[in-house]
């Protein structure tokens, strides 16, 4: 409990700053939330002061932080440019989408990554190690969109599987979609994210298990007659896991990275869309939320991993108890 | 011989290494080493630490590196084992007592890893047997529980003495079972290996502790740069003036109590032409330079030394 509430205080601290950071980077930058709202539309001069006055553009910085900071504390983000809702919704609508997108991709890249890990690392120098590790390499070194743009191509294009893009079939409500409507249109970027996400988790787990059957209790353990598989299962599995569960964790702000650029592809509404556009169209209050909600993300990506730690780690676990 | 319980015969053991690019280079760790343990006997192999005795441990169960090279024949009552015969063996009639508790998986209870993989319906009655022989070595139930980083130095090593002993096996390879132990530790240690051999087993003993080495052994091997020189009974090691090989007389005479008389020089680390002791020997003669000394029968013991060669010519 003492581990959450420090957990707590710190990610607390890491909001301002990053708050505090970002806003005043964008303060910095070019962006003018009076250009943002008129887009391509001309104004006359006096037009355009009303508007600076009512956007606030000539109040001093300090202050800006200041009011902005405490509009966060009371949970206001502000009204999206774009969206013209609160920009608390739009996130939470946005980030939902994202966030099952992510979710599953992170799951399955995860059990199949480690699976495909231990097989090459028990297998290691036959060609199920040298296919999994050609597999891994190349995924390794390809960005996450061109893979998408392959993956749409080969089952959107040429098979006709799947629909090309966007989360809601054309010409139907957001609200009416059917479960099935919106499955169909996650498998794609769900699947593209998945086996980009295998080959982190599958070399590093490879590499763990290699280690470990190196290692003086592996040896032992065959010196005691186990056979290979037992050995795999009962010692290095249990060795390699924890880590690969810590490492898992610790992509999730890889998982957020690559789903920006999925979503452009796949045309998902989702976090990543939401980004770009409120970077591309100047949405000021929609992009600082954003940031702040990854920041949090990320964050409680690595504090799972560090719970999984010391739920799992006997070592770590009676620490804690003395 | 042939109620020698383990027999090995020539038995070397290298590795291929790579050099700068592609060139090869074969690194001899043991070089035609042959050595018996019978029945109820304690056989210590004696030499420096870093010179591979482990491997012949390895090589004896079967573990060896995949890149390892073993020549030569290891039998187990009176038959050459190949490796299926050593997979099969091993853990069961051949076990292996390892140097540290870092031979213990660190995530798994001590009783669980000891009884090893067994179906589900026999667990039962394998916790029961571990129980049993811990017990004996004076390992409390609250051992069972815990994990190795719980356990003290000499809690760690009854473990591994009594891990290696559940399947009550003939012949037992002790891999340096002392180091870093205290005195009472290394004193139990040795107590242990003797009763080992009481009970009619066979016991190997690796070891580069020569205070050990004499008071547990019956014969002692001495390993010097690869290859084994001399093996004598422990009786004539304490009487040293009863030693063949110039090596193992000075390796004695360098002990405090026998008058801490150091001899100059090193162990080449690669193997060399001739003798493998001829640029510290004090006899050496032309033919130790060039010709190597076979390991021949001598008196009871084993030499390898061409001053005793001369002699059975």
């Amino acid at each position: 409990m003492k581990f959450l509430g420090y957990k707590a205080v710190r990610l607390l601290i890491l909001l301002i700053v990053v708050a505090a950071i970002s806003f005043i980077m964008i303060e910095i930058s070019p962006i003018n939330p009076v250009r943002a709202y008129l887009g391509e539309m001309a104004g006359s001069a006096e037009q355009l002061a009303k508007l600076g006055e009512y956007w606030g553009v000539n109040v001093p910085l300090q202050d800006k932080v200041i009011g902005w900071l405490k509009d966060i504390c009371q949970l206001n983000l502000g009204t999206s440019l774009i969206y013209r809702i609160p920009v608390s919704q739009v996130i939470m609508e946005k980030f939902t989408a994202s966030f099952i997108l992510m979710m599953t991709s992170w799951l399955i890249s995860g059990v199949i990554g480690f699976v495909l890990g231990i097989l090459a690392g028990a297998k290691r120098g036959t060609w199920v190690d040298k296919i999994i590790k050609t597999y891994c390499y190349i995924l390794q070194s390809s960005p996450a969109f061109w893979i998408a743009l392959i993956v749409m191509m080969v089952f959107s294009v040429w098979l006709k599987w799947f629909p090309i893009g966007l989360a809601v079939p054309v010409g139907v409500m957001a609200s009416q979609v059917t479960f099935w409507e919106w499955l169909h249109r996650l498998i794609l970027p769900a699947f593209t994210l998945s086996i980009v996400g295998i080959s982190g988790i599958a070399l590093y787990t490879r590499d763990r298990l290699i280690n470990i059957e190196n290692s003086d209790f592996f040896l032992f353990a065959r010196a005691r007659g186990e056979n290979k598989w037992s050995l795999i299962l009962r010692h290095g599995v249990r060795n390699v896991l924890l880590p690969a569960i810590t490492l898992q964790f610790l992509n999730f702000s890889e998982l957020f990275g690559g789903a920006v650029l999925v979503e452009q592809v796949f045309a998902y509404p989702g976090i990543g869309q939401a980004t770009i556009e409120a970077g591309l169209r100047s949405d000021v209050p929609l992009l600082l939320g954003i940031v702040l909600i990854s920041t949090i993300f990320v964050f409680i990506g690595n504090t799972l991993a560090d719970i999984s730690y010391k739920y799992i780690d006997p070592r770590i676990r009676s620490e804690q108890d003395e | 011989m042939d109620n020698d319980l383990l027999r090995v015969e020539n038995v070397s053991i290298s590795f291929t290494q790579y050099l700068q690019g592609l060139e090869q280079h074969i690194l001899k760790v043991i070089s035609d080493l042959t050595l018996s343990v019978k029945e109820g006997e304690v056989v210590a192999i004696l030499g420096s630490s870093g010179s591979g005795k482990s491997l012949l441990a390895h090589a004896i169960l079967g573990i060896l590196p995949e890149n390892a090279i073993c020549d030569g024949t290891i039998s187990y009552m009176g038959n050459v084992m190949s490796q299926e015969d050593k997979e099969r063996l091993r853990g069961k009639e051949i076990c292996l007592i390892p140097q540290s508790v870092n031979y213990l998986d660190p995530l798994m209870k001590v009783s669980e890893q000891a009884i090893g993989d067994v179906p589900k319906e026999e667990k039962e009655q394998a916790f029961k047997h571990q129980r049993e022989v811990f017990a004996k070595y004076g390992l409390g139930e609250e051992v069972d529980g815990m994990y190795p980083f719980e356990l003290s130095g000499g809690m760690a090593r009854k473990v591994l003495l009594s891990t290696a002993l559940l399947s009550n096996p003939n012949l037992v390879v002790a891999d340096e079972p002392t180091p870093g132990l205290d005195v009472q530790s290394v004193e139990e240690t040795i107590n242990d290996i003797k009763k080992l051999a009481a009970d009619g087993k066979g016991v190997l003993l690796i070891t580069h502790e020569i205070d050990v080495a004499l008071k547990t052994a019956d014969r002692i091997a001495i390993f010097y740069s690869g290859y084994v020189i001399e093996i004598n009974d422990v009786d004539n090691f304490r009487n040293y003036e009863n030693l063949l090989h110039p090596y193992s007389k000075s390796l004695m005479e360098a002990l405090p109590k026998n008058g801490f008389k150091l001899t100059e020089g090193v162990q080449p680390l690669e193997d060399i032409d001739g003798c493998v002791y001829h640029e510290n020997c004090p006899l050496r003669t032309d033919k130790c330079l060039k010709v190597k000394p076979e390991l021949i029968e001598y008196d009871g013991a084993m030499i390898r030394c061409h001053n005793y060669n001369k002699e059975v010519e």
